[in-house]
């Protein structure tokens, strides 16, 4: 147990980015976007666990579980907007995502 | 200790990777398969630090329920991927701006915010060691958190309906068993007594 707390910061940084930029690279892919959706949380609960580790507070590790739980919530209802949107549209491209545009 | 550090750099280099091939990968199922990579290691680190429940947790909910979601929509939605990545590069430039500018931000707020003193600087032990991790993520979850508890329970709920109101829909070609309608049928319309003349059929 002697790794240092900003490996693990730093670790949690590059995978947010990584999925921050994933989201703006993909605008084919719906899917491809909840996807980075889904590393963003993972890199927020590498953070709340780490920090919750080494401050000896175990409430980072009860709102890990909490965002767990919003995060496959939010994946279950994104996948079934996707798949309502599919087939109504044949496609998921976020281009043609603009129905409402007017 | 120096075992657990280089443990640390290859589960790090391998989430990292994968999570790269999330991105990049052209085709979706490749996309999944590089995020339940990355869900592994991740689960291996969290086993490294010393967050075993949740490790568990990450592979049980991620791997099993959310990664499989995500494969069975990848596999049912019909989509070629040549036609998928018709203008990716379009936004490469904007995407690069933001995820350099968020990293530069994240690395200056790591750089600058120094940690308070010697008592974050080595994980502290737990408030009672003896227990194991899970228990004390119990007895903490089930006592100070239990609404919060509750409430992600009703989350849950709310996320099972919403999915199975968008995705369902009637479709008028199919023929279903309607058990009242079968109960209901009395004698008088389900069977008829012919008198059946000889050579000369109904």
């Amino acid at each position: 147990m002697s790794i240092p707390l900003t490996h693990y910061l730093t670790l949690a940084a590059i995978i947010f980015t990584i999925g921050v930029f994933g989201i703006f690279l993909n605008r084919k892919n719906v899917i491809v976007m909840l996807m980075s959706i889904e590393l963003i949380l993972l890199a927020v609960n590498i953070n709340f666990v780490a920090f919750s580790v080494f401050l000896g507070d175990l409430a980072g590790q009860v709102f890990a579980m909490f965002i767990l739980t919003v995060a496959a919530a939010e994946a279950a209802i994104g996948l079934a907007i996707v798949v309502v949107f599919f087939r109504n549209r044949g496609s998921i491209d976020v281009e043609d995502i603009n129905l409402m545009k007017g | 200790m120096t075992i657990s550090l280089f443990l640390f750099y290859i589960l790090a280099f391998v989430a990292t990777a994968a999570a790269v091939m999330v991105v990049a990968a052209r085709n979706p199922v490749h996309s999944v398969l590089f995020l339940i990579l990355a869900f592994f290691n991740a689960a291996g680190l969290f086993v490294l630090i010393g967050a075993e429940f949740l490790a568990m947790v990450l592979v049980v909910v991620y791997v099993g329920a959310v990664a499989v979601l995500f494969m069975f929509v990848v596999m049912m939605l019909d989509i070629s991927s040549v036609r998928m990545r018709g203008g990716a590069l379009q936004y490469l430039p904007i995407g690069l701006l933001v995820g350099i500018i968020l990293l530069v931000e994240l690395v200056l707020v790591g750089g600058t915010w120094t940690l308070a003193g010697s008592e974050i600087a080595s994980p502290s032990p737990p408030l009672d060691s003896g227990v194991t991790n899970t228990e004390a993520l119990g007895r903490l979850l089930y006592t100070d958190y239990f609404y919060a508890f509750q409430a992600a329970g009703v989350i849950l709920l709310v996320a099972i309906i919403g999915a199975i109101t968008l995705t369902l829909r009637e479709r008028g070609a199919i023929r279903r068993q309607d058990i009242s309608m079968q109960v209901h049928r009395s004698r008088a319309e389900a069977v008829q007594l012919r008198k059946v003349k000889p050579r000369a059929g109904i």
